[in-house]
């Protein structure tokens, strides 16, 4: 093994200049860090499964004008907002779970450059998974076109590409906050599938959070974005009210909390 | 070139690391040498930026860790060997770390194969790989940067004896030509053959730190005598320090001819008279670190 030892070049002499990795440098290594593991690979591939079912499911169930390209696309979203936010979670909740913050922060001691490229990279898998979406869409709405001339309607707006972008990235930031919030993986998920669920319970349910609910309940006021029309101020209001309760707020408390947690 | 500076850490009432200030010079190698729970692993991630201090500061190659642009281009660190995601290859983690230090990718290579884990090893997922393998991995990512400071976490835990050998033949070799490094352990034995220069802390302390000479030649001598008791009384009567050993064997700081002139004045039967080799500072290290838990026991 002593021959391998010169492998080890010698440290040289005098002072060296090293640059900060930039942002978009830490951003790219953080979406390949969310499909370099098990976990991460088989969660995409079961996003993508399950919308390419939906897609064949409306092949044989849907009505053959209900059969367009905007219907198979917006049902393909409904898998990516529930499944997709894990994949931030866990971009978070590994790091201290699996302890590789040792790592991370070893390498990038500015935490706060840390989160701002996991936040980037969480953005751009929500733009990306539009892709597959389109995809199968486009692929669900030419058969349903040959199979029946009622179906197959290829009628699609720039609004409501921008409108799924923006669903897709909220929910995937909603994950993210919510790992940040927690920092542990089983914790993080279980909330993040059981509390939005018992809130909208609670706020349909009972008659004086009607209110509540028309503001600060995401399944609702982005309910708006699935319809082919403009929002209204007050829609928007509506929307970035509970962006600002399930996103920002545990977004910031969690950021807090990340920048104080020792790394052990 | 590490410099620390009346470091203390306090979790509430409890102070895991106490005002502990020592120095690594470029060409040596360090020994951080204390018993589990003595503060060794608090100390190396304060220096590491990954605990804030209560007190004190630290520098690694002139600036504080946090302050280093690249740090990892300029100090090799290693932890936790276990503190990898175990659903990630081997060659992963180093890729992710090269393009984090924007390090060319034929390094990895290259330090897979230093560490032996290159060809079928680096494609397997770290789940399966061994401590020892783990540990290997640990070392070639702390090398991957082309650093000139180390710093090492108990590198030798779950290393073989060849495995242990190698790496101090690295450990050297990286000093030898410049490089600055500081490896901890529980075990004496280990960063012995290694070392020029010990810290040893018990209790969040540093309780001796000089070179491995310095620290060796305080051993003094052994003796067993027949009679130890009346051995020890003469010895301390002619002004030498003695402490008794837990095999009826005393230490003595003298040298043998003085413990024999003693000796023979008292016509003691000695069963054994050596300078301590290396198990004195085995003994001083137990010592230190025993009076210190006593005195934190307290």
């Amino acid at each position: 093994m002593t021959a391998t030892l010169t492998q080890t070049r010698a440290p040289i002499a005098g002072p060296r200049t090293f640059t900060r990795p930039g942002l978009v440098r830490l951003t790219g290594i953080e979406l390949r860090k969310m499909a370099d593991t098990r976990a991460g690979l088989w969660l995409m591939i079961a996003t993508a499964l399950i919308s390419v079912a939906i897609v064949v499911i409306q092949l044989f169930a849907a009505d053959p004008p209900e059969q367009t390209f905007v219907n198979m696309f917006q049902t393909t979203l409904f898998p990516v907002a529930v499944l997709l936010p894990v994949l931030g979670i866990l971009s978070v909740t590994s790091e201290w779970t699996q302890r590789t913050a040792l790592t991370t922060f070893a390498l990038t001691p500015q935490r706060q450059r840390i989160v701002v490229a996991k936040a980037l990279a969480s953005v751009v898998l929500g733009l990306l998974a539009l892709v597959p979406s389109l995809a199968f869409a486009a692929i669900g709405n030419a058969i349903a076109g040959a199979l029946d001339p009622a179906a197959g309607s290829w009628s699609f707006g720039g609004l409501l590409l921008g409108y799924a972008a923006l669903f897709n990235v909220v929910n995937v930031l909603f994950g993210l906050a919510f790992g940040m919030l927690f920092m542990n993986s089983a914790v993080a998920i279980v909330l993040y599938f059981v509390v939005p669920t018992v809130w909208s319970l609670l706020t349909t349910m009972i008659s004086g959070l009607k209110t509540t609910s028309e503001w600060l309940d995401l399944s609702v006021t982005s309910t708006p974005l699935f319809e082919n029309a403009a929002l209204t101020g007050g829609e928007w209001a509506k929307l970035a009210a509970s962006i600002g309760l399930w996103v920002v707020l545990p977004g910031v408390v969690g950021l807090i909390r990340l920048l104080k947690r020792e790394v052990s | 070139m590490i410099s620390v500076t009346s470091l203390t850490k306090r979790y509430g009432a409890h102070t895991a690391v106490n005002d502990v200030s020592f120095e690594c010079a470029p060409g040596t190698v360090t020994g951080f040498l204390g018993p589990n729970g003595a503060g060794k692993s608090t100390t190396m991630r304060m220096i590491t930026g990954l605990t804030p201090p209560t007190a004190g500061a630290s520098t690694v190659a002139g600036k504080p860790y946090r302050q280093l642009p690249n740090p990892s281009r300029e100090v090799g660190v290693l932890l936790d060997a276990s503190a990898q995601h175990p659903g990630r290859t081997g060659r992963e983690v180093l890729t992710l770390s090269a393009r984090t230090q924007g390090v060319d990718s034929a390094r990895v290579d290259e330090l897979l194969s230093l560490v032996q884990l290159a060809g079928p090893a680096a494609g397997r997922r770290v789940r399966g790989y061994s401590l020892g393998m783990r540990q290997r991995l640990g070392i070639a990512h702390a090398f991957l940067g082309d650093p000139r400071v180390l710093i090492l976490d108990e590198p030798a835990n779950g290393l073989d004896p060849e495995g242990i050998f190698w790496m101090r033949g690295l450990l050297r070799d990286f000093a030898d030509r410049g490089g600055t490094v500081l490896l901890s352990s529980h075990l004496l034995r280990e960063v012995e053959a290694v070392a020029d220069r010990l810290v040893v802390i018990g209790g969040g302390r540093i309780v001796a730190n000089g070179t491995k000479e310095e620290l060796l030649a305080a051993g003094g001598v052994r003796v067993r005598a027949l009679d130890p008791g009346t051995l020890r009384t003469a010895l301390e009567r002619a002004g030498f320090a003695v402490t008794a050993g837990a095999d009826g064997a005393l230490s003595v700081q003298a040298e043998a001819e003085q413990v024999g002139q003693v000796a023979a004045s008292i016509s003691a039967v000695l069963l054994e008279l050596r300078p301590v080799d290396t198990g004195g500072l085995e003994e001083l290290f137990l010592t230190l670190t025993a009076g210190e838990a006593k005195e934190t026991a307290r």
